[in-house]
């Protein structure tokens, strides 16, 4: 599958690897409402390192749709709250 | 809902509506080209606006780095004729400004991190938007076969989307360039009218003016003290006519 880290790029990685990375995401949702910063912060890193190790960088000449979307890696709780609520990192 | 997944909602989104702008599909290629290049545009005034922001912030470290020193060697002056409260005095803006300048230095490294991440950007669409020109003529002068259209979404979805994730690179380096040109005018400001004009205007003035007037009288002293010398004179000045009386 096609990861996109946000301010970064594209990585093609293993499917098998989805259900790590969900683990992560349930991680980071319940630290973001829990207001845990440093949790956050150490999570999110884990998810992007994760992505980055086990990914292969895509080429810029090749054009590709990614499956999943993760958010930039100097994502702050704060930005990470407001996607919550509904009004993302993208403005407009 | 996970914040992958609202992440990855909330750029597809995004697409949706970048997508949706045209309908001959070779418009909407010539369209995506268009506005890769205007975002192309944009991404390099970003990278010149974070580099004046920083110039900018390095310039006033460069300033008060010079108060520091004149603090410095004012402190030195003061003790050497025995002024203690006026050595206290430029020792204490001297660490007001040392704290401005450490907080100018993290601000400085801030944005030479935005800078390097939208030079990085601009270096990975600049070399998208130039295969996705190549791909484009291609993809147009093959529009007569079926299959065209499927590598039209595709290159079209492929480079929007890193069109949505420069542009994101890029709000996000303006954002923060503005938050500290903010403050940087507050530093400006300080440094022109306020607290920091301790540090560099007029009470600094009253200290150099202060440590002129007792250099002045220090010197006139020790002037008048060789002077008496060289005359043979007593040490009291009312000796001499007293002396040339008798």
């Amino acid at each position: 599958m096609i990861v996109r880290i946000l301010t970064e790029g594209q990585y093609r990685v293993d499917s098998g690897l989805y259900d790590d990375l969900n683990a992560l995401d349930n991680a980071i949702v319940e630290a973001v409402a829990a207001g845990d910063e440093e949790r956050f912060r150490a999570l999110l890193d884990e998810l992007l390192e994760t992505v980055r190790r086990h990914g292969i960088p895509v080429s810029p000449d090749e054009f590709v749709e990614s499956d999943i979307i993760l958010p930039p890696p100097d994502t702050t709780l704060e930005e990470a709250q407001h996607l919550f609520a509904g009004d993302g990192l993208l403005p407009g | 809902m996970g914040l992958i997944s609202r992440m990855t909602t909330f750029v597809k989104v995004k697409l949706t509506h970048l997508l949706d702008r045209a309908e001959d599909p070779r418009e909407t290629l010539d369209y995506a080209y268009e506005r890769q290049l205007q975002l192309l545009q944009q991404v390099r005034r970003g990278i010149v606006d974070v580099t004046t922001s920083k110039r900018r912030l390095e310039l006033q470290r460069a300033k008060l780095q010079e108060s520091l020193d004149r603090l410095t060697e004012q402190a030195r002056q003061a003790l050497s004729l025995g002024r203690e409260d006026l050595a206290r005095l430029a020792l204490e803006r001297k660490a007001i400004a040392q704290q401005q300048i450490d907080d100018l230095d993290t601000q400085i490294r801030t944005l030479e991190q935005e800078q390097a991440k939208l030079e990085q950007a601009e270096m990975r669409l600049r070399a998208k938007v130039e295969a996705f020109r190549t791909r484009k003529e291609v993809i147009k002068a093959q529009y007569s076969a079926a299959e065209a259209q499927v590598r039209i979404n595709e290159a079209v979805t492929g480079i929007s989307e890193e069109m949505a994730d420069v542009g994101l690179a890029l709000e996000r380096a303006e954002e923060k360039t503005h938050q500290l040109q903010a403050r940087a005018s507050a530093i400006d400001e300080l440094l022109a009218s306020g607290v920091l004009e301790d540090l560099t205007g007029t009470r600094q003035d009253s200290i150099e003016r202060e440590l002129a007037r007792v250099s002045v009288s220090e010197s006139v002293e020790t002037e008048l003290a060789a002077l008496r010398r060289q005359l043979g004179q007593g040490d009291t000045p009312k000796q001499l006519p007293e002396g040339g009386s008798s």
